[in-house]
């Protein structure tokens, strides 16, 4: 599953987030770094509400701008330009043409009211020179790139005439018709019944391959992560808590927490219900309020309270490139089915 | 289409002849003749006043005679109060001051208030949002009169009597034909006064509407495509509010013809809106009655309208 990975494409450098809400300011990710490398699957895994989609979205600079802002030292780092501090009519250039991004809801992230091909036609309008007739062609090489039946009548379509299967093609054809660098998937099967799941999976792993995009996959689903992942990062409470191969993270988790999501997960060959990320014991703690310790000290089977409580463990890099935050990380073993 | 338009003008016959059954029955209720010539008048002046207008016929007649006058679109009966003229005369000669004044005043309102929603609703808490609210809630809390007050010192006397600029007249309406400059003497201040008027009222709701739909999902997507902020404004917003717009601008489609009231009686113009107040003060009968049975084949027509503008605007909705 490990591809060679050619180039660094993006640095995500301290990257911490804050909302100004009615009681005070709320940080939800909290000095968040991590690479993307050319081509690879970069999936990001946690409990509802760790930060994974502000993360994404802090990339794209998609948060509104007067309720959000981001730490003085955060850096993201991409094609030669800092996103976090480029213009806005610069930024523009770079969404939708060289990082794209597709989300959970296909039934409503599409425009109602436009067509099919309007909406593909938009994309490539803002990020290329080509004229009408080349545009059209294009969008319907993109529409049977995405493996939709029936392009010629489903590019005058509208969303509510089709399957939300379908609207998920259409929208990886949208991300993808400009040929980005990276796609950002925030949870893009979560919505789909589970066969539809399959197949659109096997579709971004496709496309992955053919149009060497690198792709930042956020899931709930630990079986996609195993399916289709080269790197995991595990994030906590807006805090990364782990970051590993897909066979490292799997086989020898060095995190507590990442241990503890494991637990409960059959081997392989589940039912793919039965791979959502299972529940542990206690609650996340409150971003208004968080403990002075380590965040997973609570819940934390192996804590020892003291030094816990007292102090966050830093993030310490192992081995070179896999990285951990834990003040007792789970020794290593040797792998039995290396 | 068409054919739906059709079928539901088909629809709608039975339900206008029910209308105006009720409307002239309950006209009725009251003898119009008595209203009209006062409890002194004697037996023989009523029974004069019945047969010259037609009132002493059996009553299905006098149903088939005004249907006759409806389906034609005139109305042949002579006014009471102004005898010698037909009411569909007078009618006519009314529609088109009435018109002058509330088409400007519609579209200039709708659009305004559209921009200014979809203004308010993209910089969502920020000042100028804050700002634009606080302008039309202050525009809405003053009175109608207030502002036709001002309006008539300032915009047309003031100006005049110490600028020297004879801009707007204070009342009244062109005599002979309505030309541009003329239009803008006579018809300009008013037209401003109900702008302002309505501009409040409508700003709120164009702008809860566009604040409804910038939270939908659509509108992140479209910037993760990297749409700037007119094109998400006025191109996928926009459309998206079609339905509220047109339901708003279609209920007041049919005030249009009737008029303002306020507007037409201070500023003595002869619409619509004064025509019926005059012809309710002077209890004329035949008018009253014209008006209620044009005032409810409006609100049909505009309602099917409505329904195919929907249809035209909105993907979703089919017609059926
Ligand atoms: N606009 C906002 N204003 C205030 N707080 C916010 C805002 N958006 C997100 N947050 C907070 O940031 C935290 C992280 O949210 P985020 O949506 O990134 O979680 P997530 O990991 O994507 O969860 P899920 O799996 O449910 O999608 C949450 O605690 C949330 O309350
Ligand atoms: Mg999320």
């Amino acid at each position: 599953m490990q591809k060679p990975q050619e180039g660094l494409i993006l640095e995500v450098r301290n990257l911490t987030t804050s909302f100004k809400t009615d009681d005070g300011i709320v940080t939800a990710i909290d000095d968040v770094s991590f690479d993307v490398y050319a081509g690879e699957t970069l999936g990001i895994v946690g409990e509802s509400g760790c930060g994974k989609t502000v993360t994404s979205k802090s990339i794209m600079r998609l948060l509104p701008a007067h309720l959000s802002f981001l730490g003085a030292k955060s850096q993201i780092l991409f094609g030669g330009l800092d996103l976090a501090r480029i213009s806005e009519s610069k930024m523009r250039k770079i969404r939708g043409n060289r990082i794209a991004m597709i989300f959970q809801e296909p039934m409503t992230a599409l425009n109602p009211v436009f067509t099919v091909g309007w909406q593909l036609d938009e994309a490539l309008k803002y990020h290329t020179d080509l004229g009408r007739k080349a545009r059209r062609k294009r969008s319907m090489e993109m529409l049977r790139l995405v493996e939709i039946p029936n392009a010629e009548q489903r590019v005058n379509e509208y969303p509510h005439q089709l399957s939300g299967g379908m609207r998920q093609r259409v929208m990886i054809a949208i991300a993808l018709c400009c040929e980005p660098d990276i796609l950002i998937a925030d949870e893009p099967t979560t919505a789909l019944d589970v066969t539809i799941q399959a197949q659109i999976l096997r579709l971004m792993e496709g496309l992955k391959e053919k149009l060497s995009t690198a792709i930042l996959l956020i899931t709930h689903d630990l079986g996609v992560v195993a399916q289709v992942c080269d790197r995991v990062m595990v994030m906590y409470a807006g805090r990364v808590i782990e970051s590993a191969s897909v066979r490292e993270i799997f086989h020898d988790p060095r995190h507590p927490y990442t241990k503890a999501l494991l637990g409960s997960i059959p081997k392989s060959g589940g039912r793919s219900e039965d791979r959502r990320l299972p529940t542990i014991e206690g609650v996340v703690p409150n971003l208004r309020n968080l403990p002075a310790g380590c965040r997973f000290e609570k819940r934390c089977s192996l804590s020892d309270k003291e030094v816990c409580q007292r102090e966050e463990p830093p993030l310490v890099t192992i081995d070179g490139r896999r990285s951990v935050r834990c003040h007792y990380p789970i020794q290593p073993h040797q792998p039995e089915e290396a | 289409m068409w054919a739906y338009i059709f079928r539901r003008l088909v629809y709608n016959v039975p339900v206008y002849l029910g209308i105006i059954l009720f409307v002239m029955a309950a006209l009725r209720v009251n003898d119009p003749i008595w209203t009209y010539l006062g409890k002194h008048a004697t037996q023989e002046q009523y029974d004069q006043f019945a047969k010259a207008s037609g009132l002493d016929k059996p009553f299905l007649r006098q149903y088939f005679d005004f249907l006759s006058d409806v389906v034609r679109l005139d109305f042949t009966v002579e006014s009471w109060d102004q005898p010698g003229i037909q009411v569909g005369k007078m009618i006519r000669a009314a529609i088109v001051p009435s018109l002058a004044l509330t088409i400007p005043a519609l579209g200039i309102t709708s659009f305004l208030a559209i921009c200014v929603g979809l203004i308010s609703a993209y910089f969502r808490g920020r000042w100028m949002d804050q700002l634009l609210v606080f302008i039309a809630v202050l525009g809405m809390s003053v009175s109608f009169l207030v502002y036709i007050i001002l309006g008539q010192y300032f915009g047309a006397f003031w100006l005049k009597q110490h600028l020297g600029m004879d801009l707007f007249a204070i009342s009244g309406y062109p005599s002979g034909g309505l030309t541009m400059a003329t239009w803008a003497y006579y018809c300009l201040l008013p037209i401003l006064i109900s702008v302002i008027v309505a501009l409040g009222y409508d700003t709120r709701y164009y702008r809860a509407v566009m604040v409804e739909e910038s939270n939908r999902d659509y509108i992140t997507t479209a910037r993760a495509k990297g749409a700037s902020g007119p094109k998400i404004l006025f191109v996928h917003m926009l459309k998206n509010a079609m339905i509220p717009i047109i339901t708003r601008i279609m209920i007041t489609l049919p005030f249009l013809i009737t008029g303002s009231i306020l507007l037409e009686m201070y500023f003595n113009i002869p619409g619509m809106g004064r025509r019926l107040i005059l012809a309710i003060n002077a209890k004329d009968f035949p008018v009253i009655q014209a008006f209620t049975a044009i005032f409810a084949a409006l609100f049909i027509v505009t309602n099917i309208l409505t329904d195919v503008l929907y249809a035209i605007f909105d993907p979703r909705v089919r017609l059926q």
